[in-house]
């Protein structure tokens, strides 16, 4: 290509320029001062540290501009160690920049391929050496081989099998029961429908009996939220009419999308929303998703109360509560 | 011989005597490479993994990986008598009684997010470059795969304190891996020792933060390193430097001073931010409870675009024959993500493909003069920028004051529509550049200065460049499209027809450019 033959001229590298301190002893000695200097700086940031951490209290604050309200002991004990490593590295830089050789040079690279002989040679010792192994012509071993390996890759699988039990119905199950009572959480106390004004909302999970602390893997599954709204509010089917309790609706409070705890109810538009990616549910209309992520309502639970007028559940969940999973059917 | 000589003899003959070393050391030690800002990055990676071994080493001699319920005892005042795991309660006893223990801790914090920035800005300089073509692919997939793993294992240590953001992030985590077909409620029952949140999942991730994923990162940055010093560090394109030479500075001693100088300011750095930027104060969290979240829940920013994917998705499940499969979830977490990850490990192949060049480059690119590669990059940068803006679309709707229908709409339009036009645009603006040099090149500099022509018109003054800047932008190639036919010698149809047809079309496309002016060009000026 004539572009390529008439190209400009490298003008190949330039000649050395030398610097200051290069020519000048004075300039000379004034850098290695400034270096001295910077490895000192150093030293008083160590000193620092080891003041900061023998000797001031930690519980002393102080107001800082732009930090606020600053621990001092945390705040020194910080400073020192930054100032005693960065100006080690500030000495280094600074040493290398003016005293030591700053002539660039130039060096050959050699192609990474190696010689065509080299090359061949290897092919040849390889196909020698495998000849021999008769890796070619053995194929009873190499089957076995291939077997015998293929299978003891295997065994860290089935080694790996006891890290959990099988799942079973542990998605598809929660604590409730018909019958249950729902207590408050925090609290464990159980509640009445007058405990809770139109408007409201609560947390709650189910009775827990038993001398044992709740799990968290049960919580993670039972916690259900309250919210009461005045029953001519509610746009539902005559079924789910009757899983509400006097203007009183259910919902497991574990998002349909990927499980995090729906928190946050706006009382004007009626809408629960998850912080995690905005999944927002429409309270009257069975926490229908009309915005965000999540395919699915919230599952529902169906509350009635009992003799002693405290709410409980009328039934179980009728649905898996929480993310989804390949087992889950609708 | 002074003394000191001696003593450093004898102790160089021990050990080259038992060792050989003497040979390597003495061909290493003069070692050139070529000097550059952007040739850093890769250090300041290489520092910060560093200060997370030593850092995180401190703290594992106080945190406890269990996730065994205990009540607080500890000195600060709002948490105490709460039921808690021991992981967050051992967290809490590094940062309030342990002198020393809040510093690491943000030390360790600030690290990490330098290591992913690093990694992330490291990969752009070597794309921007072409740092990547051959020889060099290897360690382009190594990277690739560090920064997989770097988003993991920040990941997992965001995890360990075990307060209630972090639960949450492991919440999502384990819908993911639920959400994986056939095999996701089986594959989460073993990850987590049962039903989530169980006991076992923090004590195993523990082993693989500390242990298993830093071994894997040691193998693969010593590898990565190995691999630059075998093949040389490429170099800019300048005066007396070609694809046969490095021009630089050797490794003794100055560039020794610089890069272990370097790497204290990193930590230096590090340090200091520890000192005065709080980050991550679980403290004020509280301990993770499965009913519970925080609003405006944030993970840190290398995962923030998988975040911001995630709440952009459609509400798509599909339920088949008594089965479910999540679109909304396997969609933004996994699909994209492998799309995306395998593009970027695969890239090097791809362009290679499409210039059908397969010749060694030490020289590298200016970006203004692969348009084409160079507008693929920001168009995936755009691509990320608007995943991770949407990462954050609450709390860009609430500074805003506008609602999150309009921020995450803006993101689902903009996802699709924003980066073709950031490849137009980048495009256009690398030729313009492209075009400057070339007028820069056969006009010279203006100078501002303004002369009266003998006919009373003005004209600029140019003042013409050095030879050495002449040469520096025009020492790039540009190479032709490839010449492919979509039929052979005898009039047939080539098989993979349309492979072949959009190879050339990507081939064209790459081979746009602004002609870089010629020696001849230079002349003919001169003679008018
Ligand atoms: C290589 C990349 C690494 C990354 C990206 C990383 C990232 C993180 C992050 C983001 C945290 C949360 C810190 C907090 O806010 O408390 C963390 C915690 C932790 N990391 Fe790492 N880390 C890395 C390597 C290591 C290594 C090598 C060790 C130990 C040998 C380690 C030990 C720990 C420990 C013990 C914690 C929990 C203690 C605490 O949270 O206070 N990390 N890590
Ligand atoms: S977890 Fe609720 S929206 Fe994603």
């Amino acid at each position: 290509m004539s572009n390529e033959i008439e190209a400009i001229k490298d003008p190949g590298l330039p000649a050395h320029v030398h610097r200051q301190a290069d020519t000048d002893p004075v300039a000379e000695k004034r850098a290695e001062r400034q270096v001295a200097i910077l490895f000192l700086i150093s030293a008083l940031g160590t000193v620092l540290f080891i003041f900061a951490y023998y000797f001031i209290p930690e519980d002393v604050f102080f107001f800082f501009p732009v930090l606020g309200n600053t621990n001092a002991h945390q705040l020194f004990l910080g400073l020192g160690l930054a100032m005693a490593l960065f100006f080690i590295g500030a000495a280094a830089i600074h040493w290398a920049k003016t005293l030591m050789p700053d002539e660039e040079v130039i060096a050959m690279r050699h192609t990474l391929r190696s010689d065509d002989e080299d090359r061949d040679a290897l092919v040849a010792t390889v196909k020698e050496r495998a000849g021999a192994a008769g890796l070619g012509r053995r194929s009873l071993i190499k089957r076995s081989m291939g077997l015998s390996l293929g299978l003891i890759g295997l065994s860290p699988l089935i080694l790996l099998r006891d890290l959990g039990p099988l799942p079973g119905d542990d998605l598809t199950k929660t604590s409730w029961k018909a019958g249950t009572r729902l207590v408050t959480d925090p609290g464990d106390r159980p509640i009445r429908p007058e405990d809770l004004e139109v408007g409201a909302v609560a947390q709650v999970l189910p009775e827990h009996v038993g001398k044992e602390r709740r799990h968290l893997s049960d919580i993670a599954k039972d916690a259900v939220l309250l919210i009461r709204l005045r029953p001519e509010e509610f746009q539902l089917s005559s079924e789910r009419l009757s899983w509400t309790y006097d203007g009183i609706i259910a919902f497991s409070k574990i998002c349909s999308h990927m499980g995090c705890a729906v928190a946050l109810y706006e009382q004007t538009t009626k809408h629960l929303l998850c912080p995690c990616h905005q999944s927002t549910f429409d309270v009257p209309r069975a926490a229908k998703v009309i915005f965000g992520p999540s395919a699915r309502a919230l599952p529902q639970l169906a509350i009635t109360v009992d003799s002693e007028g405290y709410l409980i559940a009328q039934k179980p969940f009728s649905e898996p509560v929480g993310p989804s999973f390949w087992e889950r059917s609708s | 011989m002074t003394a000191r000589e001696r003593v450093a003899g004898t102790v160089a003959n021990y050990v080259d005597e038992r060792t050989g070393a003497a040979k390597w050391m003495k061909k290493n030690l003069t070692k050139v490479f070529p000097d550059h800002w952007s040739f850093l990055l890769g250090e300041i990676v290489l520092y910060s993994f560093i200060i997370l071994l030593l850092s995180g080493t401190f703290l594992t001699f106080w945190y406890d990986p269990s996730q065994r319920e205990v009540i607080y005892d500890g000195s600060y005042v709002p948490l105490q008598g709460l039921h808690m795991s021991a992981a967050y309660a051992s967290t809490l006893h590094i940062s309030f009684e342990i002198r020393g223990g809040m510093l690491m801790r943000q030390i360790h914090h600030w690290a990490a997010l330098i290591f992913m920035a690093g990694m992330v800005v490291h990969l752009m300089r070597v794309y921007f470059t072409g740092a990547f073509r051959k020889p060099r692919e290897f360690n382009w997939i190594i990277g690739v795969g560090l920064l997989t793993l770097g988003i993991v294992e920040g990941f997992l240590g965001y995890s360990l304190p075990d307060d209630l953001l972090s639960g949450t992030g492991i919440r999502i985590a384990e819908a993911i891996i639920q959400a994986l077909p056939v095999v996701g409620s089986y594959l989460a029952f073993f990850a987590f020792g049962g039903a989530f949140p169980g006991e076992a999942f923090i004590p195993r991730i523990f082993t693989v933060h500390i242990l298993l994923l830093p071994g894997i990162f040691l193998a693969l940055i010593t590898v990565h390193l190995m691999l630059v010093w075998y093949q040389k560090h490429t170099q800019w394109p300048g005066p007396g430097r070609t694809e046969k030479n490095v021009v630089g500075y050797p490794l003794m001693p100055a560039y020794m001073a610089k890069a272990g100088g370097f790497f204290f300011i990193v930590f230096g750095v590090t340090a200091f931010l520890g000192a005065v930027a709080s980050i991550n104060p679980i403290w004020l969290y509280g301990p993770y409870n499965p009913g519970q979240v925080s609003a405006g829940s944030q993970p840190d920013w290398y995962m923030g675009w998988l975040d911001g994917l995630v709440r952009m998705a459609p509400p798509l499940e599909t339920y088949l024959f008594g089965y479910t499969i999540s679109w909304n979830i396997l969609i933004p977490g996994l699909i994209i993500p492998g799309i995306l990850f395998t593009g970027l490990a695969l890239y090097p192949f791809i362009e290679s493909w499409i210039t059908g060049d397969k010749r060694e480059h030490h020289l590298l690119d200016r970006p203004r003069n692969v348009p084409n590669r160079t507008a693929l990059g920001v168009m995936s940068l755009t691509f990320m920028l608007v995943a991770l803006i949407n990462g954050g679309n609450d709390i860009i709707a609430t500074t805003f004051s506008l609602s999150i229908n309009q921020v995450m709409w803006f993101s689902r339009i903009g996802i699709i529509i924003l980066p073709p036009i950031a490849f137009v645009i980048t495009k256009r603006i690398c030729l313009s550049l492209q075009r400057a040099d070339r007028e820069l090149v056969l006009h010279g500099r203006e100078t501002g200065r303004l002369l009266m022509l003998p006919h009373g018109e003005f004209v600029e003054v140019h003042e013409p460049i050095s030879p050495e800047l002449a040469w520096k932008l025009t020492a790039h190639e540009q190479a032709p499209a490839l010449a492919l036919e979509d039929v052979d010698a005898r009039g047939v149809r080539r098989a993979g027809g349309l492979k072949n047809k959009l190879r050339k079309r990507m081939s064209q496309a790459n081979a746009e450019s602004i002609a870089k002016p010629t020696a001849n060009d230079l002349k003919e000026i001169e003679h008018h």
